[in-house]
């Protein structure tokens, strides 16, 4: 296993004063907590603040730790002194604070179970999160998702180990951005018996290339040709279940939305989508269109800037 | 060791889910109490006058699992956790509202 620099990883020196080291984890946490940050690889970093932070807020832990010496560097191939150190008896954590910290955490100061009475350690397992990549698609009709999971388990003697899970989830339809699907005891594993965790799944949406979904509601930009907007007009229009007929009234303009009601994600009630005009010129090649669009330019009088004042 | 399970269904944690007190306490990992003070804070705002008719929505679930980590991972108080709450959802409202408004500019060149 590799061995952890906690004070490297908070920012302080190794003569660090406890209130150094509490300040410098709250800041930390701030930066990095699942719940706030919006940072790459915040959940990752989360744990290792928090689990430098639970070493060396300990004075017992922290003299354990700094007992290894400082001659280590993060990451270098660590072996736990023989006997595994007078200090693994001292500590006891619940299967939720194990399961967050890494092997060397755990070489270290052990997870404490198996000592004592067996009741005593009955601990339910942790609760786990997890972010589910779905299209719009997979979201209006509904989906079935195959997920490997890691689950950290703690053996009888406090040692850890990983294993790997496969779920096939049900995506029901209408789910939306963000939006959190609960499966009761699908979580990690309590230990000596007791029930399991909690797993969520949270949606998040992939990008589409036409729509975008906000909430229940779909938006699209369509593009219509001028003689369309100026004419009215029925055009076809995707939406997620299929094409639809859209009657563009005469005399629109470009930006104004049109309304498709309950063509949006399912629901009770479902969304809408909205469609935003977007008029394109059509480009001019040959000298009959082009002749066409002077012809254009002299029947109509038009100041397309008459209310900038130029 | 790989283990397959079949199919699953889940429950979506929307409007139309609601849940009591106790089931919300329990889903939390938090005492009722916990729950009550979250209410009384205004972090929860459960359908129903007394505790014992308080609904809670689905979305109320995430929001309450949220309030006990952000209270115990960054020591913060109840008022701290749900001005953080607060803020985190105007956050989340305006980046979507962003993207759509960005979605619906479209792709423009720059001079």
């Amino acid at each position: 296993m590799e061995y952890k620099d906690y004070y490297k990883i908070l920012g302080v020196p190794r003569d660090a004063r406890p209130d150094d080291i509490k300040h410098a984890y709250r800041r930390l946490a701030r930066k990095y907590h699942p719940d706030v940050s919006k940072e790459p690889n915040a959940e990752a970093r989360f744990k290792e603040v928090n689990e430098a932070n639970e070493v060396l807020k300990d004075p017992e832990k922290r003299a354990a730790y700094d007992a290894l010496g400082d001659q280590w560097r993060a990451g270098q191939e660590f072996r736990p002194p023989p006997g595994g150190g007078a200090w693994q008896r001292e500590y006891r954590f619940s299967a939720e604070d194990a399961s967050q910290f890494s092997d060397f955490f755990t070489s270290l100061f052990g997870g404490g179970f198996g000592r004592g009475s067996e009741d005593l350690f009955r601990q339910r397992g942790q609760d786990q999160t997890v972010r589910v990549q779905i299209s719009l698609e997979d979201a209006y009709r509904g989906a079935t998702r195959q997920l490997r999971l890691e689950t950290p388990e703690i053996d009888k003697h406090g040692r850890m180990s990983t294993r790997s899970r496969t779920l096939n989830v049900r995506i029901p339809q209408g789910v939306t951005q963000g939006q959190q699907i609960r499966l009761a005891g699908q979580g990690t594993p309590g230990s000596r018996g007791a029930p399991a965790g909690d797993l969520y799944l949270e949606i998040d949406f992939l990008p589409h290339h036409l729509f975008r979904a906000e909430g229940k509601d779909i938006f699209l930009r369509l593009p219509v040709a001028p003689w369309e907007a100026a004419l009215g007009a029925t055009v076809p229009v995707p939406t997620l279940g299929g094409s639809v007929s859209l009657r563009i009234p005469a005399g629109s303009q470009g930006g104004r939305h049109l309304r498709l009601k309950g063509r949006g994600l399912p629901g009770n009630p479902p969304g809408d989508e909205y469609v935003l005009l977007e008029i394109v010129v059509p480009p001019a090649h040959t000298p009959e269109e082009k002749e066409e669009f002077r012809r254009m330019a002299k029947v109509f009088s038009f100041d397309p800037r008459a209310k900038l004042g130029v | 060791m790989v283990e397959t399970t079949k199919d699953l269904v889940g429950v979506v944690l929307d409007e139309a889910l609601t849940i009591t007190l106790a089931e919300l306490s329990d889903v939390c990992r938090a005492s009722d109490q916990t729950v009550r003070l979250m209410v009384h804070e205004g972090l929860l705002r459960p359908l129903g006058e007394r505790p014992d008719q308080w609904q809670f929505s689905g979305a109320q679930i995430r929001r309450a699992r949220r309030a006990v980590r952000l209270q115990r991972d960054l020591e913060l108080n109840l008022a701290g956790a749900a001005l953080a709450l607060d803020l985190l959802d105007q956050i989340d409202a305006l980046h979507a509202r962003i993207r759509t408004l960005e979605f619906q500019l479209g792709p423009h060149t720059e001079e």
